[in-house]
């Protein structure tokens, strides 16, 4: 790594800290860069969506946060510490295991196939992190498993097994598999995308109330461009490997500046 | 020689009665120490050290393209040229072990590979730890299609047991052998091994079945 890390900060402090920053963060597989040299923050409590087009690098940029990839230059820090990397004599190096897993429990994540486990029933799936990871109690763990699989509409479910579960309902129950382990971060990728257009709105319903109910940070990618617009703090438009256009939902959905999210936008409209 | 002699069989049986106990013995030692050290098998093949990863399909590769007959008189025989000198039972739980060791590391990695990807970033997502993530997600999950691999060998195993009478284990066959060198007649002796093999392998491969089910069904995997 030819990047010079004395100008990545230790730490991120004051008020106007976010919660999430991406600085300067390339990705490459291999020849191909698909993130390039990213800068983007997200606030505590703000709901940021990426959209953009097919392999612009919108799930790349989630995975990296949960470190399901690892990074080739930059620093991502995470409620106001590096998590890619560790000070050590006051620099940053790469984070060992131990960090990674420290600043990981801030995070949550949920896949465009759900991923539930699919020997566990929906109770279980929702216990086994904070039973495993956080060392709760059975009965507590199971007691907030039942609180959150009720917020999810899920309560009546909880012994069934995944296989028996449509494709919303389990989805919702891998929201409060992740909610469980009270992340500080929220990160959805495209969750509605393998769903039935009529249980697009079970799913799309229960991430409305997060937003209204918690204090959650939520880095959202969609295709659903409505949905995106109602309950966002701030749209990203991604084009290969970087953020294209930013802002507001009603700058970017009404009146677009750049050339290439208005063929975008327009193209998605179509589509539909 | 050539009838069937009733009176002769009825006088052998206690002594292959005792024989098969030994077989059983033979065939349930051989396949404890061939699940344990096949999983060994299989996770050091896993593991990010390269080295341990290379070493260990080598030794695989190594054990399943040599006969058993032949690792069992290496282990028996050769064994003590180097100082470890082994009864011919713990020589033959050995080899027999370590044989199978061999071909259930491939089921078993066979069943983790099917595990999807997605799985292990669920589990990475919550925070499970390595360990917790082969204990808890992807055993769990490699196992059931794995089962029905896993409960072939132990009628395989079952059935090379035989193999150990050349270094003196007393089971059936070599039970057989003897009472046949004895009175010189074999024709008994060895269709009643037989029979008791096959009354054995028969309802051992439809357990096995009966459990992979039972097993799918307590996953929740079939309704
Ligand atoms: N594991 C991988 N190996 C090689 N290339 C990959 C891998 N994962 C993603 N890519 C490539 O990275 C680019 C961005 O992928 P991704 O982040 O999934 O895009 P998006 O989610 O915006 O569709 C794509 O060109 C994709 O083919
Ligand atoms: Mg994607």
């Amino acid at each position: 790594m030819t990047d010079d890390m004395s100008r990545y900060p230790l730490t991120l402090e004051g008020d106007d800290a976010p919660m999430v920053r991406f600085q300067n963060v390339t990705k490459k597989y291999g020849d191909l860069t698909v993130l390039d040299r990213l800068d983007l923050d997200v606030g505590a409590g703000e709901m940021v969506t990426i959209i953009g087009p097919s392999g612009s690098g919108k799930t790349t940029v989630l995975r990296m946060l949960m470190t399901l990839e690892t990074i080739d230059s930059g620093v991502i820090y995470v409620d106001g510490e590096p998590l890619t990397h560790m000070e050590r004599n006051g620099r940053l190096v790469r984070a060992n295991a131990a960090h990674m897993r420290r600043m990981r429990s801030k995070i949550g994540m949920c896949f465009q196939h759900f991923n539930l486990f699919p020997h566990m029933t929906a109770l279980g799936n929702c216990m086994e992190g904070p039973v495993q990871v956080l060392g709760m109690s059975k009965k507590e763990a199971e007691e907030r498993a039942l609180e959150l699989l009720d917020m999810v509409g899920m309560a009546e479910k909880r012994d069934q097994h995944p296989a028996r579960l449509s494709g919303g309902q389990q989805q919702r129950v891998a929201i409060a598999r992740a909610l469980a382990m009270r992340p500080k971060v929220m990160l959805f990728d495209e969750v509605t995308s393998a769903l039935d257009p009529e249980v697009i709105s079970e799913v799309t319903g229960v991430i409305r109330a997060l937003v209204d109910q918690h204090n959650l940070t939520m880095l959202m990618v969609t295709h659903q461009m409505g949905f995106a617009r109602e309950i966002s703090d701030r749209v990203c438009f991604f084009f290969d490997g970087s953020i294209e256009e930013q802002g507001t939902p009603e700058m970017l959905f009404d009146s677009p500046e750049k050339e290439r999210t208005q063929q975008f936008l327009s193209a998605v409209l179509e589509a539909n | 020689m050539i009838g069937w002699k009733w009176d002769f069989t009825a006088e052998i049986l206690p002594r292959l009665g005792l024989a098969t106990l030994n077989t059983l013995m033979a065939a349930g030692g051989g396949y404890a120490v061939a699940l344990v050290l096949g999983l060994i098998f299989a996770l050091a093949q896993r593991t990010p050290f390269r080295p341990l990863t290379v070493v260990t399909r080598e030794v695989v590769e190594f054990i399943r393209s040599t006969p058993l007959l032949l690792q069992i008189f290496f282990i028996y025989y050769v064994g003590p040229q180097f100082g470890i000198r082994l009864s011919p039972w713990t020589a033959g739980l050995m080899a027999i072990g370590l044989h199978y060791a061999a071909y259930l590391s491939e089921v078993y990695r066979g069943g983790i590979e099917g595990v999807p990807k997605g799985q292990w970033e669920a589990a990475r997502a919550i925070n499970l730890s390595t360990v917790q993530t082969y204990r808890r997600i992807v055993i769990p999950q490699a196992l059931p299609p794995a089962l029905a691999g896993i409960g072939n060998y132990l009628v395989g195993i079952f059935k090379d047991t035989p193999m150990l009478s050349v270094i003196g284990v007393a089971e059936l066959m070599h039970a057989a052998n003897s009472i046949g060198a004895e009175h010189y007649r074999y024709l008994e002796p060895y269709t009643m091994v037989g029979l008791i093999f096959l009354a054995i392998s028969l309802p051992t491969a439809w357990l096995v079945r009966r459990f992979e089910t039972a097993v799918r069904r307590k996953l929740g995997l079939i309704k």
